[in-house]
């Protein structure tokens, strides 16, 4: 019985992706769709002259990684900061965290970035990609404070107690006891979070950083290519949050075994 | 297999085979009730039947574009709602973001785009269009702060030099066309494309007319014409999916008709060249 079940799962999981693909399918034929794969790679590389040069959705994705990197390392500190402000003993400490997150996560990702980038941006002086990394690094920084407060939360009292106990200070009892137990618990969340970061990057098309949602948007408007590079596009975001994934996952036994 | 209570495995099989059949059998129901766009009987056949015209219209003043009350305004509507009423039916208008418009269109959102689209080659490949009921043109609008002075198209052909332009508008195509060099960055409205130069992070910005004469005559410290002419004079069509010479022959025949009776000019003459219309701009 047990040795029959994994095939028969497998065929029931080959059914519905097959029905999904071909209902998908079905869809684009009815509309009398003009399928025209063969232009979609030049997108990608283009090979001149014996030259390999990148393509619009290439150049794209390097400009996702570049907003998506910095945005990564600028939510963390604002995350870890607001995280920290709300636990403070200071009563406008909290105060100011309480408001940052509530403010960030109760109005829209895209609100903010019209905001921060026709509103806020002539007065500051930032320019698209700045104003792009500053919007998502706050937008995402208020969802991983409230997952560094509840992993700073979860450390076990007796550590603290311990810490404490033996004279250790703030500074040191966060730096040295706290934050490295805490990190092993935020870390599965917090690529949760890092890979919203990525997907919700994408928002920046709508004030014309070249990042691959611009790139695919222009090149779609040129050519009306629209399901072969949408469909591309979905890949290039899916490996890179897949891959992601794996390596934190792998991070994360590491993690365990050292700690073990 | 005994009579006896499932086990576990079993009641997950049975489950989970449940759920493949209905997922087939929905997504079987919603590709079968797809309306089959390769048409049998004609759109505006179809449109008649059904007893509305839904247009596909973009937001741009004066083309089409919504008014302080919150109604659809414009010339394409005046053109758009006299068709309607030719046709005997009620009309429909379906405001899309500009670069999706042809893919909505080709998806059946709604039968015929009515909203200053100007023929292009590669437009052209995707879907019909009629004969040009509109002629217009695009004009440069640039940056008293970044740009000033200038009195030719040709100084913003350079890398320095950044354009902004509606995605996927014929401005774009313009740009990219004229002032190859130049940087062109795109937006979704024409609001975003004005606040984009208003605020300094464009050199200058590329319209439809009469949208550039009438910035600058509104934010005169800011923005100002380089040169009078537009650049690239331009033909609009209405846009209808392929594979149906009935409609195209219909509508062909409406626009010459309206053409011939001067409905068309007359229309063209209050929306664009002159100004009665502003106070039902919003703000």
């Amino acid at each position: 019985m047990a040795s029959r079940n994994p095939y028969l799962h497998l065929l029931v999981y080959a059914a519905v992706m097959g029905a999904l693909v071909w209902g998908v399918y079905a869809g684009a034929v009815s509309t009398g769709y003009d399928w025209d794969w063969h232009r979609v790679p030049q997108y990608l590389v283009e090979w001149e002259d014996g030259t390999l040069y990148r393509g619009f959705l290439l150049d794209g994705l390097i400009v996702t990684l570049k907003i998506s990197a910095a945005a990564f390392l600028l939510m963390i500190a604002f995350g870890l900061a607001a995280a920290l402000l709300a636990r403070s003993s200071s009563i406008v400490g909290r105060l100011i965290a309480r408001t940052y997150v509530e403010v960030v996560r109760n109005t829209p990702l895209l609100v903010q970035l019209y905001i921060i980038y026709f509103a806020l941006s002539p007065v500051l002086g930032l320019d698209r990609f700045t104003a792009a990394v500053l919007t998502l690094a706050l937008f995402e920084g208020a969802y991983a404070a409230e997952m560094f407060r509840a992993g700073v939360e979860a450390v076990p009292k007796g550590q603290w107690e311990a810490a404490r106990a033996l004279g250790l200070g703030r500074y040191h009892l966060y730096r040295h006891v706290v934050l490295p137990q805490a990190v092993r618990l935020v870390l599965p969340p917090l690529t949760g979070q890092t890979v919203s970061l990525i997907k919700d990057s994408s928002i920046v098309s709508v004030i014309a950083v070249f990042d691959l949602t611009t790139e695919a948007r222009n090149i779609v408007a040129d050519t009306f290519l629209v399901f072969e590079i949408w469909f591309t596009v979905a890949l290039l975001y899916l490996s890179l949050t897949v891959t992601l994934s794996f390596a934190v996952t792998a991070l994360e036994h590491r993690l365990k075994r050292a700690h073990a | 297999m005994t009579n006896g209570p499932l086990g576990k495995n079993q009641m997950f099989n049975r489950r989970s085979l449940l759920a493949a059949a209905l997922a087939g059998a929905t997504l079987g129901g919603i590709t079968a009730s797809t309306p089959a766009l390769a048409q049998t009987e004609s759109l505006v056949d179809e449109v008649v039947e059904r007893g509305v015209l839904r247009v596909g219209v973009g937001n741009f003043v004066p083309w089409v574009f919504r008014s302080k009350t919150g109604e659809i305004i414009g010339f394409e509507v005046d053109v758009a709602t006299r068709l309607a009423e030719d046709m005997g039916v009620e009309v429909e208008f379906v405001p899309t973001v500009w670069d999706g418009m042809i893919p909505a269109l080709l998806a059946g959102n709604f039968d015929v785009i009515i909203s200053g689209m100007s023929l292009r080659p590669d437009r052209m490949l995707r879907v019909n269009f009629t004969l040009p009921y509109a002629s217009s043109g695009n004009m440069l609008g640039a940056s008293v702060a970044r740009m000033p002075g200038e009195t030719s198209i040709e100084a913003f052909n350079s890398r320095d030099v950044t354009i902004a332009a509606v995605r996927g508008s014929t401005a774009a195509s313009a740009v990219q066309a004229q002032l190859p060099d130049a940087r062109l960055i795109q937006f979704d409205a024409e609001a975003d494309v004005l606040q984009e130069v208003l605020n300094g992070n464009a050199d200058a910005y590329v319209a439809a007319v009469p949208k550039p004469g009438t910035d600058a005559a509104t934010f005169p410290e800011q923005i100002y014409l380089p040169v009078r002419e537009t650049f690239q004079g331009t033909l609009e069509g209405f846009a209808i999916r392929k594979g149906d010479p009935d409609s195209l022959n219909y509508f062909n025949g409406w626009i010459l008709m309206n053409e011939a009776n001067g409905f068309l000019q007359e229309r063209w003459q209050y929306w664009f060249t002159t100004r009665d219309w502003a106070d039902q701009l919003p703000g």
